[in-house]
């Protein structure tokens, strides 16, 4: 009787809970779940505009994939896309872990620590747009850059930036990095002054260096933010847009090599290519969580193996 | 019990605040969704005009016009002004990335149900693209407003052809004419060619080839002949022998090709540079002393883009000076243009025929329009009369008078090679093949990046 009585009790408060959880759900059926669901369905369609006269929705089955699929185009545009996201990340990964590790470490004793760690998350406050545009100005033929680099005789005449592949690409994950490593530090640094102090201290006791404390106890410790940090950020590089975008004025250039998938993307709103626009969604999608998969996989599994 | 209310209410709130949400967007992209079909039949009396006209534009340009020289407009803001009883509104889209007829397009389409004072009653299109909406029933005929044929005697018929539909009906006006010409540095010119002279410098640039000559002249006296690739390709692609799209293929033009070689050789020879029209490479030109020969031109690039002309403030500019000339240059072309269209279902059809007759066909307002602004309007006896006119001489191009070669021009203008895919085959082109001018790729690559470019933005058309 007794017990009865208890478990109707909790589960007229769980019915809180539940309502409580309204709002969120109602907000991720209608903004998230209606229109992936709609996304899946449209790839099926040939449905577009030509001028202002409609074409479409006609049933076409898979042939938008097909299409996607078969000139190759879509596979270049991955590659750029993981070629500025890997140029990015990785000085981005290495700079945070440095500063995070630094501030983390209360033998250095460092002054104005909440002045440099606002300062280095700051590029992450302005708009990923206005930033490339910044950056466009001041590279371009007769920016400001080259104007100092020719006054100061390094080069002899302008380097044309934006016509090159390498400085294009190298640009593009430069802003990446400026702008995501100082959120990257953060993280990190919160997972770091989260490990035990007592682990250090009994470390140093046995004679044990810096870099052997850094790899041997604040890595494999740092494991699961680690991961949390590479995955965001390969999902958020996957839909990398706005600066390769505002950058290269939408084309892409030189010869699409800073093309990435999300600009291709944009290329067929043009014409409010739905159908194509949704089939290449869902192989965006479907490579995200192949790609998660992978990482969550290699990254998590030796820790359950030592367990 | 009370704590209880307290969370019942919480949850209420954060369930109705999410809701209040989703009717706003429920309601928007329903208005969006069944705007598909429009009426035809949009002839409206002018006796009921509605309290509001919106004028659909990308930039300051007919604003300024309808401010300077409408009878009886009065600006009440910047972008506001009243026309008897009508609120005049200019609503401004900039061109940029299609944003200006990605914005028309949606709310043409939804025009149906818009409520009478944010329907649409004006908008202005381009050369490049308006047999998109000549073609379309969301612009009314001009006959429609009660605008007779024999009013628009005087207008050039090029500005006519270009906003006539398939079926013949006449759909748009403009107040200016775009025939362009060759405007050159007489700085750069007396220095290099020896001459600022009109007809002696016409002399060094009457066809391709001497064009080509005089640009190796420029560059050995370290000036560039054209800013960039893209301005002699309008002067190309004006001469085309056919469409850009035949039946359902996108066709390359011997002429295109013809720029294509001819932009190559002097891109790699440095005697103009690979940035694009409007960047601040291209129009560095215009600032003194000026390192660049020459543009391509209409008279709206001379009064509008190249600076102030020297009876304003000094901007630093070589307009400012009056330090530029203009010649035929090798070919004729012309570029741009702004049409006046009424939106079918408008309140406003009395007010619209007002502002087109008063800016479009009378002769009074746009004698003004040439006088105050260097414009070149469209109303041939008036700029017959100009051309003879000392009085209507340039201050920006040093006291010349250009309009002659303005009106000679605008009668040759031939519009039969125009396509509704003008714009967008016109901008991809010259994209892919910059990366050809740079050396990023070769012909044949730079072409199979321009047809994929054309796919995606024409999905039915085919490429070759």
């Amino acid at each position: 009787m007794e017990k009865k009585r208890k478990s109707h009790s909790v589960a007229r408060y769980n019915k809180w809970g539940y309502i409580f959880l309204i709002p969120f759900a109602a907000t991720y059926v209608v903004f998230q779940l209606i229109p992936l669901i709609t996304t899946i369905y449209n790839s099926f369609f040939e449905n577009y505009r030509s001028g202002l006269t409609i074409i479409g929705p006609n049933y076409v089955g898979l042939e938008n994939y097909k299409t996607l699929l078969g000139n190759g185009e879509l596979f270049s545009y991955f590659k750029n896309t993981m070629i500025m996201w890997v140029l990015g990340f990785v000085p981005q990964i290495i700079v945070s872990l440095l500063l995070g590790a630094w501030f983390s470490d209360p033998s250095l004793r460092l002054k104005c620590q909440r002045f440099f760690k606002t300062v280095i998350y700051l590029p992450n406050l302005i708009m990923a747009s206005a930033f490339a545009m910044l950056f466009f100005t001041l590279f371009a033929d007769g920016g400001p850059i080259n104007s100092i680099l020719v006054s100061l005789g390094i080069l002899d005449e302008p380097y044309q930036f934006m016509i090159h592949v390498g400085s294009v690409r190298g640009l593009v994950a430069f802003m990446n990095f400026i702008m995501w490593f100082g959120n990257t530090t953060i993280l990190l640094l919160a997972g770091m002054l989260g490990i035990d102090t007592s682990l250090y201290e009994a470390a140093q006791v046995d004679g044990a260096t810096a870099t052997q404390i850094f790899y041997r106890i604040t890595l494999p410790l740092l494991r699961p933010i680690l991961l949390y940090v590479l995955i965001t950020s390969l999902i958020g590089g996957l839909q990398m847009f706005d600066v390769p975008q505002v950058l290269t004025n939408a084309t892409g250039d030189p010869m699409r090599t800073s093309m990435t998938m999300i600009m291709y993307l944009n290329k067929h709103l043009y014409s409010k290519n739905y159908g194509m626009g949704g089939a290449l969604s869902v192989i965006l999608f479907i490579i995200t969580a192949i790609l998660s998969l992978i990482v969550f996989k290699t990254t998590a599994s030796p820790e359950k193996k030592e367990a | 019990m009370k704590k209880r209310l307290i969370s019942l209410l919480a949850a209420a709130t954060m369930t109705a605040v999410m809701f209040a949400g989703c009717g706003a967007t429920s309601d928007s992209s329903e208005a969006g969704s069944d705007a598909g079909s429009a009426d035809d039949t949009a002839t409206v009396a002018a006796e009921d005009e509605g309290s509001v006209l919106n004028i659909y534009c990308w930039n300051d340009e007919f604003r300024d016009r309808v401010v300077a020289h409408m009878p009886g407009y009065e600006a009440t803001g910047d972008y506001e002004g009243k026309l008897g009883d009508v609120t005049v509104k200019f609503l401004v889209t900039p061109n940029q990335d299609n944003a200006y007829q990605n914005n028309l397009d949606e709310n043409l389409l939804k025009q149906d149900s818009a409520s009478a004072d944010d329907k649409i009653d004006i908008f202005l299109v381009e050369a490049d693209y308006a047999l998109k909406y000549v073609d379309a029933e969301y612009t009314m005929p001009i006959a429609d407003l009660g605008i007779a044929d024999s009013e628009l005697a005087n207008q050039y018929q090029y500005t006519k052809d270009v906003m006539t539909d398939s079926k013949g009906v006449l759909k748009g006006l403009s107040w200016q004419g775009c025939p362009g010409v060759l405007i050159y540095n007489r700085a750069i010119a007396s220095e290099v060619l020896g001459t600022d002279d009109p007809a002696e410098v016409q002399n060094a640039v009457k066809d391709w080839d001497t064009f080509k000559d005089t640009a190796a002249k420029m560059k050995a006296a370290g000036y560039k002949m054209t800013s960039t690739t893209n301005d002699a390709y309008r002067v190309f692609s004006n001469n085309v022998s056919g469409k850009w799209v035949q039946g359902n293929k996108v066709v390359i033009d011997p002429n295109i090709k013809k720029w294509v070689d001819m932009s190559k050789e002097m891109a790699d020879a440095g005697e103009c540079g690979t940035q694009d029209l409007w960047s601040s490479e291209w129009s560095a030109g215009f600032k003194a002393p000026g390192d660049t020969f020459c543009y391509f031109g209409p008279a709206w690039l001379i009064n509008f883009s190249m600076g102030n002309g020297p009876d304003k403030d000094d901007d630093g500019s070589i307009a400012h000076a009056g330090g530029w000339a203009a010649a035929n240059g090798p070919q004729g072309f012309f570029w741009g243009g702004t049409w006046i269209c009424a939106a079918a279902g408008t309140d406003n059809a009395g007010t619209i025929a007002e502002i087109m007759r008063a800016l479009t066909t009378n002769e009074e307002v746009m004698t003004e329009i040439v006088k105050q602004d260097s414009d070149f309007v469209n109303n041939k006896p008036a700029m017959e009369a100009a051309a003879k006119d000392d009085s209507f001489a340039f201050a920006i191009l040093g006291g010349q008078n250009p309009l002659q070669m303005f009106c000679d021009g605008a009668g040759k203008i031939d519009l039969s090679n125009q396509s509704a895919y003008d714009q967008g085959c016109n901008e991809e082109f010259q994209k892919a093949m910059k990366n050809y001018f740079d050396g990023n790729a070769t012909y044949e690559e730079a072409l199979e990046q321009f047809n994929k470019a054309i796919v995606e933005k024409y999905p039915g058309l085919e490429t070759e």
